[in-house]
């Protein structure tokens, strides 16, 4: 049992990062794919160089979760409520994870390396081939379309928890602005 | 019980507020997913026009039939002062490459195909990629994406006769003053009897970035080293494969050779625009020598798995913002996705015996 009520700053911190960039790409992804418009290859770009940064985000997020205290989930929430609330953060740390490394390698059977805003190229981690593109570039749009699915069940559980139930749950997750009075 | 009732409204109101905010949320992304129909002219939209009702599985929804090349470039160095490009500097660097005639059927016969192309994919020891697609004309008919699929509505072939609507194509082009220089090439424009003796060009401009990090603007175009011969009579009415067949052969007693010639936009220049021709005058370096020495089938060759997007570039070459050149990323970008897929779940259709 934690005594802690609220995140602190640093997980707070990351975790609307994360959630304002992987919502962004998430537009634009479904956006850029269809777009003929001049600023298309530039969306692509940056798409790439910012995929990789949410993916050092995840993986720092993950470490630092080793040496924070998570406040803990209200403890009147049923078996299934809090079982729902675990797995669906398992899964949403499986799908970040997944949906960067899934754009990399689609890009690297294609035959060609993802650029990091242009300072460096990763290396290619997969041989270049149609099937295999094709396999990456189906797993990319189907995790990206999942993600989206289990944001929104994670947003919904958030309101939900916010304004119906009023717990502690959404304000750990939330700045304190007001000032100590 | 006032207060009772009051909470429960309250409640109410609460879980509207979700259900209106998730629903704006879901919403938004379906609509920017293109789920509610398309807003603009979409690559989605152009491969569809572009693969008809019967699209060839597993085959580019463009240039459907083609042959595989491999070769190298041998780059003479003249225009390391304009790039800071691996490719420019002077040396020879591989390349896996592509012949191909117009059209989506990978059955059509070659001769009858109004266009030819060679696409290149070039790759450095240090990991560059740069990918080119060159066609005959030396220009484009239309400014922008979206005339460009009119256009392509425009020259569709009528189900009933096979052919396009004359009197549609007439009126397209008469709304398109700028397709000019497009329909004097057509006109003027007699096909060689070979995939070597033709010039490819960029269409496209390109910025080269110098080692000063100026920008300059080109376009260059695959001039052949062999004398160009005309059509002979047999061929016109030859295989359906005549210049696969002929550029196989070619290529068994010698290497096909292409100098590769930059020109240099001046100020009077448009680069974002692919309608017009630019001057003779303008500056033209011999950049060095495409020498393909040897042809492979598509069908399990290595060009196959090579969507030539021509914005894949190198350090040292940037795209222009002329907006055809940058619709054509996610164009290819589609019909490769397609043909992937297909390849990837074995489907087949009568195209891919070939």
């Amino acid at each position: 049992m934690s005594n802690v009520s609220s995140f602190p700053t640093s997980v707070k911190l990351m975790h609307w990062i994360s959630a304002i960039l992987i919502i962004c790409m998430l537009f634009i992804g479904v956006t850029m794919i269809q777009s003929l418009a001049v600023w298309q290859n530039s969306a692509i770009k940056l798409h790439q160089s910012f995929g990789l940064l949410v993916l050092l985000l995840v993986f720092l997020r993950l470490i630092n979760r080793f040496f924070i205290k998570a406040p803990d989930l209200p403890s009147d929430l049923t078996y299934l409520q809090s079982f729902a609330a675990k797995s669906t953060q398992i899964v949403l740390y499986a799908l970040m994870i997944s949906l960067p490394i899934s754009g990399l390698l689609m890009r690297n059977a294609a035959g060609l390396p993802v650029s990091f805003f242009g300072v460096f190229d990763l290396p290619i981690l997969v041989a270049e081939g149609i099937k295999t593109y094709s396999l990456y570039r189906e797993m990319h749009g189907l995790i990206a379309w999942s993600l989206f699915g289990v944001i929104v069940l994670h947003i919904s559980a958030a309101l939900h928890h916010g304004l119906i139930r009023q717990d502690s749950v959404l304000p750990s997750m939330l700045f304190k602005f007001r000032s100590r009075k | 019980m006032s207060d009772n009732t009051h909470n429960l409204l309250n409640v109410k109101k609460r879980y509207a507020l979700i259900i209106l905010v998730m629903g704006l949320f879901v919403f938004g992304f379906l609509y920017a997913a293109g789920i509610f129909g398309d807003h603009d002219t979409t690559a989605k939209k152009f491969i569809n026009l572009q693969q008809g009702d019967k699209p060839h599985f597993s085959f580019r929804r463009a240039h459907a039939k083609g042959i595989c090349l491999q070769g190298e470039f041998f780059s003479n160095g003249s225009l390391a002062p304009f790039s800071t490009s691996e490719f420019f500097q002077r040396g020879a660097r591989p390349f896996i490459g592509r012949f191909s005639t117009a059209g989506a059927n990978p059955l059509a016969p070659d001769l009858a195909a109004p266009v030819r192309s060679l696409a290149l994919s070039f790759s450095s020891e240090s990991g560059q990629r740069w990918r080119t697609a060159m066609n005959t004309p030396p220009v484009l008919a239309v400014r922008t994406p979206d005339e460009f699929y009119q256009q392509l509505v425009a020259l569709r072939p009528d189900p009933a006769t096979g052919k396009p609507d004359g009197k549609k194509v007439k009126e397209f082009f008469a709304a398109h003053p700028e397709s000019a220089a497009f329909n004097q090439w057509k006109k003027d424009y007699i096909p060689t009897s070979s995939f070597a003796t033709e010039q490819y060009h960029s269409i496209n401009a390109f910025y080269l970035i110098d080692p000063e990090g100026s920008e300059h603007a080109v376009r260059w175009v695959a001039v052949p080293q062999a004398s160009a011969q005309p059509m002979a009579s047999n061929m016109a009415t030859g295989a359906v494969d005549a210049l696969q067949i002929e550029v196989a052969q070619r290529v068994k007693h010698d290497a096909i050779r292409f100098d590769l010639m930059v020109s240099f936009a001046s100020r009077a220049d448009d680069e974002n625009n692919a309608t017009i021709i630019w001057p003779k005058e303008r500056t033209t370096i011999n950049a060095g020598t495409i020498v393909i020495d040897a042809v492979h089938a598509q069908s399990g060759g290595a060009c196959n798995g090579i969507n030539y997007d021509p914005l894949v570039l190198p350090t040292g070459m940037k795209a222009t913002d002329d907006p055809i050149l940058k619709a054509r990323g996610s164009a290819y970008a589609e019909s490769y996705r397609r043909r992937a897929r297909e390849s990837l779940l074995q489907k087949k259709d009568v195209g891919a015996n070939q």
